[in-house]
């Protein structure tokens, strides 16, 4: 599904990001445009497209001109079954050049896409728009980076928590400690401030867990999109993760919906006949909006604060002048530490606009 | 570079997102969230009875104090009566001995008057018995004497009736 709406967003991000570096807007132009004249130059839109989007190994560094990299599982489904192996198997080729056979079938690695040649065929062929001509997408569950970042964090909030409820066991009386001590405000604070006024004293007990997974789910990714060595995981910024969570908040809305909820849905109660008929369709398209509010915000304020940060720092290498560095760490700082506000924020945002769209689904008639 | 790639949702990712999501959230349920949203209500709920219980305390704190008072006022009333009661019983003890001791006291002045009356009545009837018996002795000797010589009969008279001239 290619959404309109989505796109031009883009360019909003694209635009944001263009007239952050007004300054030497045009400038960049030129420069980019004479470099993508020669291959060998430095590419900012290549290399912020890298580190925005998901990728089939962990880049760590460029030793010597030789990619010092993570290998992750490639795991394929195609028309022989599963089909397994290590990214390694491409020998760090992203342009379709590298065919690797396996359980039958010749695979390529084109854009961080894994293409299966059709049978017969010995290497990929390009259309015009340089989109291959005889390969097909077979399903890809590979462990991608973000997907190996995604379980990173698991472990850290399994670490976290788990360790900070084993502290009241120990504690008497309830006594948070050590860590427990920096958990529990938190903890509190999703069911203060997020769970009791979003949902309702009675009823927020069954979504707190819930909220408080999405909460923490998100900000420890994206925290971990932040941290520079992890090399752009971008988890959080990934309209797939940020899809499948609004999903989840659209299937508990949807589930937990009372008859009050439909009824303000289907047939508006306290307005005229013609009203009701005319608000219905409304309130439907209304239903799939929430969800989809979620999934772009989220998706949208990471990735554009990866991708100012990136663009900032890649003026250094467009003009090839030590000269523009403090300039560039200077508001690549400023940014960051709004972004570290932003992390916070935009789990909050999340979270609080879930328990909202529960409340709203709860909610008992009052007139 | 196509840039619809940002915005397509990649099958593998929502399929481990979903994945990873529901697995998180059914082990911190059970690991985390119960034990520490439990923990936390748990001691909402025992700061809640403390205070509650303190107030209690306090409200009975304020009763025995009242209580105390009116008890101690009750046995300051009862000490300040009985020690009103023993002072006129001490009176009363006192005055009743004093008029016992009074009529004792002229009971035997009385008496002691009477056997002194006596007594003095019976020595004036000893007094005058001997000086009877005296004068008689007297008399005797007198007689004697005068008898015997007559000259000194006269004398003795004479004398005696000297003597009686001092007397």
């Amino acid at each position: 599904m290619k959404l309109i709406g989505l796109k031009s967003l883009l360019v909003v991000i694209l635009f944001t990001l263009s007239s952050t570096t007004v300054f030497a807007q045009d400038d960049i132009e030129e420069v980019v445009e004479h470099f993508e004249e020669k291959e060998d130059e430095f590419d900012p839109q290549g290399m912020i497209t890298h580190h925005v989007l998901d990728a089939h190994e962990f880049h760590i560094i460029d030793w010597n001109d030789h990619p010092i990299t993570l290998p992750l599982p490639i795991i394929l489904w195609t028309d022989n079954g599963l089909t397994t192996f290590m990214s390694s198997a491409f020998e760090h080729d992203d342009s379709g050049k590298v065919i690797v056979e396996r359980n039958g079938g010749k695979f390529v690695k084109l854009h961080e896409k894994i293409y299966q040649l059709d049978a017969g065929a010995s290497s990929v062929s390009f259309d015009a728009e340089n989109h291959p001509t005889n390969a097909t997408k077979p399903w890809d569950i590979s462990i991608t980076r973000n997907v190996f970042m995604m379980w990173i964090s698991v472990l850290v909030l399994l670490l976290i928590f788990t360790a900070a409820a084993r502290k009241y066991k120990k504690s008497e009386n309830n006594v948070p400690k050590g860590i427990a001590g920096f958990v529990e405000p938190l903890v509190v604070f999703v069911r203060d401030e997020i769970g009791i006024p979003m949902i309702g004293e009675h009823k927020y007990k069954k979504y707190m867990p819930y909220l408080l997974t999405i909460f923490f789910f998100i900000w420890i990714n994206n925290i971990f999109g932040l941290i520079p060595i992890l090399n752009g995981a971008n988890l959080s910024g990934n309209i797939a993760f940020t899809f499948t969570l609004a999903v989840f908040t659209f299937i508990i809305t949807t589930f937990s919906g009372n008859k009050n909820y439909w009824k303000h849905i289907f047939w508006m109660p306290g307005v005229p006949v013609p009203m009701k008929i005319f608000l219905a369709p409304i309130e439907i398209i209304g239903m799939f909006v929430k969800p989809i509010s979620l999934m772009i915000r989220l998706f949208a304020n990471i990735t554009a604060g990866h991708i100012i940060v990136l663009a900032l720092m890649s003026l250094i290498f467009i003009f090839k002048s030590v000269f523009i560095a403090p300039v560039s760490v200077g508001f690549s700082l400023f940014i960051g530490i709004i972004e570290i506000i932003v992390t916070a924020i935009q789990a909050y945002i999340f979270t609080v606009l879930s328990a909202l769209y529960f409340g709203m689904a709860t909610e008992e008639e009052h007139h | 570079m196509d840039s619809s790639q940002f915005v397509t949702p990649g099958f593998g990712l929502v399929f481990w997102t979903a994945i990873t999501f529901i697995f998180l959230l059914l082990i911190l349920k059970k690991f985390a969230w119960k034990p520490i949203l439990g923990a936390v209500s748990e001691r909402e709920e025992s700061i809640k009875s403390a205070l509650a219980q303190a107030e209690e305390a306090k409200k009975e704190m304020q009763n025995l104090q009242a209580d105390n008072e009116r008890i101690l006022k009750e046995a300051r009333a009862e000490r300040d009566g009985m020690l009103k009661e023993a002072r006129e019983i001490k009176d009363s003890i006192i005055s009743e001995a004093k008029e016992q001791a009074k009529s004792e006291g002229d009971k035997m002045v009385k008496a002691a008057q009477a056997t002194i009356e006596s007594e003095k009545k019976a020595a004036v009837a000893d007094i005058k018995n001997q000086v009877a018996n005296l004068s008689v002795e007297i008399a005797e000797k007198v007689i004697k004497e005068q008898l015997s010589d007559k000259g000194k009969q006269l004398k003795l008279v004479d004398d005696l009736l000297g003597d009686i001239k001092l007397n």
